[in-house]
């Protein structure tokens, strides 16, 4: 009431200004009685009476106040002549029907009754306001005004009603496919009026999103695309955008198919309306992977380029959406706007946020023939006031030296001219990415160390302390005074950040080996402070280790702590390419802003899995991005990290490994300055105190590597599609390479071809030890079902998993042998008959047979092995031999097989078909993969 | 691919008016938002941010946040064309849009909003056909239908419509962005042209346009620069975008520019070059700062066009500390002003010839105390023109065609116009 009271004294000091209206008023009579007063007018006989009252109903349901008690005598009103009564009587009933189920079911009368009306805007406002109406019982009211409102003779009705059946399936989709409707729609894409074709289209593409049955609800044919790309030409904006989409969905059959529809999508580039634009951008970047004549390609580069800078001269919150695109676009296709990196230069006004991508799209097109340019202008922006902003562009920098090699030393010198410039926080990102480059070009710019020592003062942040102390260890031997600077860093050991402290006693030990004479007894008193001091667990065990290390055999410390780092590179901020190229499709989406599938951060109803804990991705998004830059430390400095952020303690197990006596890890896990490869330096008096090798469990001989090492932050996963007792698993092995334990495994998958979900949300976690200690590694047998609803027909799986680091993506193809059920085997005659009935699906020839799998007698029980049954064979004239098989997924797909054979040539052909056919090509090759095998 | 509700806010976070298209999200979702927003640091005001499942994407227009929510993975390039459509819309019904405005005629603007975006969808956005038959006074007896153009192919125009003279406008309007280094490198020059029209033509008229497009040129084989045109060459557009009254696939097959126009005013295309122009008006500024006293400004201006043309309205906004006082100034020619609330000078010249060469001086007092530590902005010198009767890229219109029906006889009306875009030349 008092919010209510309050809008309205401000309506009444403003007056009735703006343009022309007096609604205001209508906003003023709240008072005591105010329901009571409203009720008595509705009930007023006197059309406009009725009409005023309506009209404070909707001003008080604008406020933000409850008026559903009003609802029967709203309700009461909506027989009238009167248009606009209507239109807010309708509107009030898509606000409460929710809440007043019972009595919503008033008005369907009328709804029915306005379907039938002679005015056609009449008829469709009915059509449309039934189906915002969300109650089941008045959902079956809708089917039958519905379907005559489908085939209205007036195109506005039927744009209408091709929405409606979209509302209705998410309301109670069954019934829409009971009823017949998707066809319905579906014929209206041969509807004469190009905006009915465009709603049609963004309806069945919504429903095929949401639906069980998929993609088979929108099935793009010859036929289809040809109307689509009709309504293209003449369509408002808005349908040229769903159309384009949809386009986006359907995957061309060869590069012909995909040329030809490009030519006709073309055009659209010119359109006025960016969203359109960008559609177009992605129809055409998806189907050119179909393309490969560079001659086209340069063609389509050159027209793509244009369009894609125009961009940029939007409305800020557009260019941001476009260069989130463009930041994809140039990792897909890097050729297309090779040239125009000057676009990406940040004006002074631009907001932050723009400024930030094009900082980010200014890195990934750097080259040696512009870098110039670039180092300029990175150096102009580090002079700017947003703080956040100058960071991000010194660290580009950074990873300019990094990127391009021969620009380095002038990265450098544009660096050391910051450094002059005494900014505190200039300084401090100038050290943490000249640490990077002293990684990845060692022994070439340590002239420069003079200058970062004079700056020693200005640190105060860890992750900049903490490079400088890295440098002064690592180059102890080139700094005359090392050691007093070490020991001025050590004064406050205690005050330090743990990182901070990992990095000095490992700065410290280095010295001391490099110059072991003068720092003995500081190296001492940093051990001291570690194992003694300290009760941070890693630090005191990577103090003891280097404390028995040192007294033990000063020798293997040496080549344990000064080790040959593993190299960095500038790819932190690259995508997965299969990730790429599912994002590529999503162009112009959300998908496309966060970066991420959408299988990450939608929670849909029927149409995804569960994802992974909950709201956890969301957070995660908000995090990656705000710590953006410590995510470049992490790829970036690889090794040269003294510790990961936030360790666990390891147990006494997880110790062994931090000495990597597993050799297989000791290479990639060089954290804490080199620890690595230290497997057989190990002096044997230490196996006593730090126990045996964990004996990882061996992986099976066909699980590949599906995520290798560097991409994983150290978690290498193996995967592979095993079938046993009719039951598909997926057997995954994970390998811990990195230096910290890693824990809290889940996995989620993406919709896949074969609709393969885990048993159960926590599966991985079931088959997987609570904790892997570094260098460990776990073999487990995860239990699949087959109840998720399948997608495309490639057979990928794209799978993530999560572990106490992040959220890792990848993906895995499983063979459609690894799917069939053991009760494949149909009857003769059924075979026979159906074999007939389906025209050719899939067919391929083979060559090079093996002499074993021409023997139809050794073939036949190999192909049984895998669930592919015998059914019948044919002996042609000429000698062929015809074999047939039948085949049932786990999810219920018969497939027919032919497979003939020309006994003693190697050749052969392989045909399969099948009823419902997403399947049938992946077969067909698995198939072919066998007889060559 | 669409948005579950969209929301009108005043700047405090507070709902004006809402419509709920999906039912999908919760309402009060929009709650976050407000708090998102005005919490929000400067550097992450983010149009398109996710929270909790739900996606916020939103524009800022006047006092007002309009805002669309959606938990899908929906198609945010076309929602925030949507809601800037949405504004544009009740700027034509309303004038203006502000929180007053949308209060006073809430019920219309609650029947646009059903209008044009059905379940999350864009449907109709064009006003002037929404003015058809969204209009306040549709209580009176007579019927109305929808009109054909909603669902037509001209969904742009009505038919039917008469003026007693026919007549048609087109501004041909460049404006000039240009990025200056500080040691006086050009990075950037970029000429975005516009051709507007104000079209008052009866029926339903077919119009083509004649530019000077090398492409065209080339692909007719006309010689570019030759006997074709008397005089002047052809331009090579970079990019072009047009309205959507033309015929894009047309324009791809033979660069024939060809439309239906809507009536009244509508930007027919805009187009890009990014050809390096020279600098219309050029400026060096020399500075010299003596700290803790004073700080002294030599700024020269120079025009790089032609002599017959003249620039009008000719603004120079030098940035200056913050913290200056006791502003002198010295010229040869228009006048000075020393804008505080900005920080900068800003040096008008009523008329500036081309080919001319002008100085100004300036003298500040500086504090004799200043906090050293702090980092300074950097703001660039920016400069505001008009150049009639010249467009910077030598575009030109050969002829505007306008056929209907009825065989009238109408008059088309060309200006050409270059002004300033963003023309920002950063300060050493």
């Amino acid at each position: 009431m008092d919010f209510v009271e309050k809008s309205i004294q401000k309506v009444n000091q403003l007056g009735a200004g703006g343009g022309g209206g007096t609604d205001s008023k209508y906003f003023q009579t709240t008072k005591k009685g105010e329901i009571h007063e409203l009720r008595e007018e509705l009930a007023n006989p006197k059309m406009e009476k009725k009409k005023e009252a309506v009209k404070k109903v909707i001003a008080a349901m604008t406020v933000g106040k409850d008026v559903s008690m009003l609802f029967t005598d709203v309700v009461n009103c909506i027989q009238t002549v009167n248009i606009e009564l209507k239109k807010l009587v309708y509107l009030y009933l898509i606000n409460y029907a929710k809440s007043q189920p019972d009595l919503a079911i008033l008005a369907v009368n009328t709804f029915v009754k306005d379907t039938q009306d002679v005015n056609p805007l009449i008829r469709a406002l009915a059509v449309r306001t039934m189906g915002c109406i969300r109650v089941d019982k008045i959902v079956e009211y809708l089917c039958e005004p519905l379907r005559k409102c489908l085939k209205d003779e007036d195109p506005y009705v039927r744009k209408t009603s091709a929405v409606c059946v979209a509302k209705l399936y998410d309301i109670n989709g069954e019934l829409v496919e009971d009823q017949g409707f998707l066809d319905m729609v579906y014929d209206l894409l041969g509807d004469s009026n190009p905006m009915v074709v465009s709603n049609a289209v963004a309806a069945l593409a919504e429903i095929s999103e949401t639906s069980e049955l998929g993609q088979k609800v929108f099935q793009i044919n010859t036929s289809t695309l040809q109307k689509m790309l009709a309504a293209l030409n003449e369509c408002t904006e808005w349908g040229q955008v769903f159309i384009l989409d949809s386009l986006a969905l359907y995957c061309p059959s060869d590069g012909r198919e995909a040329e030809s529809i490009i030519e006709r999508v073309t055009p659209r580039l010119q359109h006025a309306n960016s969203a359109v634009v960008l559609s177009a951008v992605k129809v055409m970047i998806k189907y050119m992977d179909l393309i490969t004549s560079q001659d086209t390609l340069k063609a389509l580069y050159k027209k793509m380029a244009p369009p894609l800078v125009t961009l940029l001269s939007s409305e800020p919150e557009i260019q941001y959406v476009a260069l989130r695109n463009i930041n994809l676009i140039v990792q897909k296709r890097p050729t297309i706007l090779a040239h125009e990196i000057k676009v990406f230069f940040s004006k002074y006004n631009d907001p932050i946020y723009v400024k930030m991508e094009k900082l980010e799209i200014m890195i990934k097109l750097a080259s040696e023939r512009n870098v110039d340019q670039v180092l300029m202008e990175l150096k102009e922006y580090a002079t700017e006031v947003d703080v956040e902003f100058v960071r991000r562009s010194v660290r580009a920098i950074g990873r300019c030296a990094i990127k391009l090699e021969r620009a380095a030393e002038r990265c450098i010198n544009v660096l050391l001219e910051l450094i002059q410039t005494k900014v505190n926080y200039v300084v401090q990102e100038a050290v943490i990415v000249i640490k990077d480059i002293f990684r990845k070009f060692p022994n070439r710019y340590e002239s420069i160390i003079g200058t970062l020592c004079e700056n020693l003062d200005t640190l105060d942040e860890p992750e900049a302390k903490g490079s400088m102390i890295w440098i002064i260890g690592e180059y102890a031997e080139r700094i005359d005074n090392a050691d007093e600077l070490l020991e001025s860093f050590l004064e406050s050991f205690d005050d330090e950040t743990a990182s901070v402290q990992l990095q000095m006693l490992t700065a410290t030990v280095k010295l001391f080996l490099k110059r072991p004479a003068e720092t003995q007894k500081m190296v001492q008193d940093v051990l001291t402070l570690a194992t003694q001091d300290s009760d941070n667990p890693d630090l005191r065990d990577r103090g003891y280790i280097y404390w028995r290390l040192l007294s033990t055999d000063p020798e293997a410390a040496k080549q344990v702590v000064l080790a040959e780092k593993p190299n960095i590179n500038d790819d932190s901020f690259t995508l997965d390419p299969s990730v790429l190229d599912e994002l590529i499709t999503h162009l112009s989406t959300l998908a496309s802003i966060y970066h991420k599938p959408p299988s990450t951060f939608i929670t849909g109803r029927t149409r995804m899995v569960p994802t992974l804990g909950g709201g956890a991705h969301d957070d995660e998004y908000e995090e990656s991005d705000a710590n953006i830059t410590s995510d470049m430390m992490d790829g970036g400095m690889g090794g040269a990290q003294a510790a990961p952020p936030a360790m666990p303690a390891p147990s006494a197990g997880g110790l062994a490994d931090l000495l990597g006596l597993d050799d297989e890890i000791a290479a990639p896990a060089a954290g804490g300055g080199g620890m690595g490869g230290a497997a057989s330096l190990a002096p044997p008096g230490m196996a006593d105190l730090f126990g045996g090798p964990p004996a990882p469990a061996p992986a099976a001989p066909s699980a590949k590597v599906v995520l290798p090492p560097d991409r994983g932050e150290g978690m290498q996963v193996r995967s592979a599609f095993v079938a046993q007792n009719g039951r598909v698993f997926q057997q995954i092995t994970i390998e811990n390479h990195s230096p910290a334990p890693l824990s809290g495994f889940a996995i989620q998958y993406n919709k896949n071809s074969f609709g393969l979900v885990p048993e159960s949300p926590g599966a991985l976690g079931q088959v997987m030890p609570p904790q892997l200690a570094p260098g460990q590694s776990h073999t487990g047998l995860m239990p699949l079902t087959a109840t998720g609803q399948p997608q495309d027909s490639k057979g990928h799986v794209q799978m993530a998993i999560k572990n106490n680091v992040k959220v890792f993506y990848f993906q895995d193809q499983c063979d459609v042998l690894a799917f069939l059920s053991a009760d494949g085997r149909v009857e003769r005659g059924a075979f026979l008959e159906q074999w007939k009935s389906i025209a050719q699906e899939a067919a391929l020839d083979v060559q090079g047979i093996g002499p074993a799998n021409e023997n139809v007698d050794s073939l036949c029980p190999k192909l049984e092995a895998s669930n592919v049954f015998f059914i019948a064979r044919r002996k042609l004239d000429g000698g062929a031999d015809m074999l047939y098989f039948s085949v049932k997924t786990l999810n219920g797909v018969v497939m027919l097989a032919e497979i003939g054979l020309r006994p003693g040539q190697g050749m052969g052909r392989v045909v399969v078909k099948a009823q419902q056919t997403p399947y049938v090509s992946l077969l067909a090759e698995s198939l072919k993969a066998k007889l060559l095998s | 691919m669409t948005a579950s509700a969209v929301f009108i806010l005043d700047m405090k976070g507070k709902v004006i008016i809402s419509r709920n298209y999906r039912g999908d999200v919760p309402m009060n979702c929009v709650e976050r938002f407000s708090g998102h927003v005005l919490e929000a640091e400067a550097n992450d005001e983010r149009p398109v941010w996710l929270e909790h499942g739900t996606t916020y994407i939103y524009i800022k227009y006047n006092n007002l946040y309009i805002m669309a929510v959606t938990q899908r993975n929906s198609n945010a390039a076309m929602i925030l064309l949507f809601l800037y459509r949405l504004v544009e819309v009740f700027k034509d019904y309303f004038k203006e849009l502000e929180e007053e405005s949308i209060r006073d005629n809430f019920v219309i603007t609650y029947e646009l909003m059903d209008e044009m975006m059905d379940f999350g969808y864009p449907q109709v956005s064009e006003p002037k056909i929404l003015r058809e038959y969204i209009t306040q006074e549709a209580h009176k007896l007579e019927v109305v239908k929808p009109p054909m153009a909603v669902t037509n192919a001209v969904s742009w125009r009505s038919e039917g419509i008469k003026h007693r003279k026919n007549e048609i406008f087109l501004d041909v309007v460049e404006r000039l962005n240009l990025l200056v280094a500080a040691n006086g490198t050009l990075l950037r020059s970029e000429i975005l042209g516009s051709l507007k029209m104000r079209s008052y033509l009866s029926g339903m008229p077919e119009l083509k346009l004649g530019l000077n497009d090398k492409l065209l040129f080339e692909a007719t084989g006309r010689r570019t620069g030759g006997r074709g045109l008397s005089k002047g060459k052809a331009v090579e557009m970079e990019d072009i975008k047009f309205h959507q009254c033309v015929r894009l696939a047309r324009f791809e097959n033979d660069r024939t520019i060809s439309f239906i126009p809507p009536d009244g005013e509508f930007e027919l295309m805009s187009y890009r070059l990014n050809t390096q122009v020279k600098p219309l008006i050029w400026i060096e500024a020399v500075v010299e700062p003596h700290s803790h006293s004073r700080i002294e400004y030599m700024i020269k201006a120079k025009s790089q066009f032609k002599q017959r043309s003249t620039a009008n309205n000719v603004e120079i906004v030098v940035p200056v500390p913050a913290d200056a006082d006791t502003p002198s100034f010295k010229t040869s020619i228009g006048t000075v002003k020393y804008a505080p609330e900005r920080d900068a000078i800003v040096w008008s010249i009523k008329q500036f010839h081309g080919g001319k060469e002008y100085l100004m001086r300036a003298h500040f007092g500086l504090p004799s105390v200043s906090n050293e530590e702090e980092k300074k902005d950097k703001p660039p010198i920016t400069v505001k023109f008009e150049i009639p009767y010249f467009t910077v890229s030598g575009i030109q219109v050969r002829y505007l065609k306008i056929i209907e029906k009825s065989g009238y006889q109408a008059l088309p009306w060309v200006r050409y116009i270059t002004q300033n875009g963003d023309y920002q030349l950063r300060m050493g």
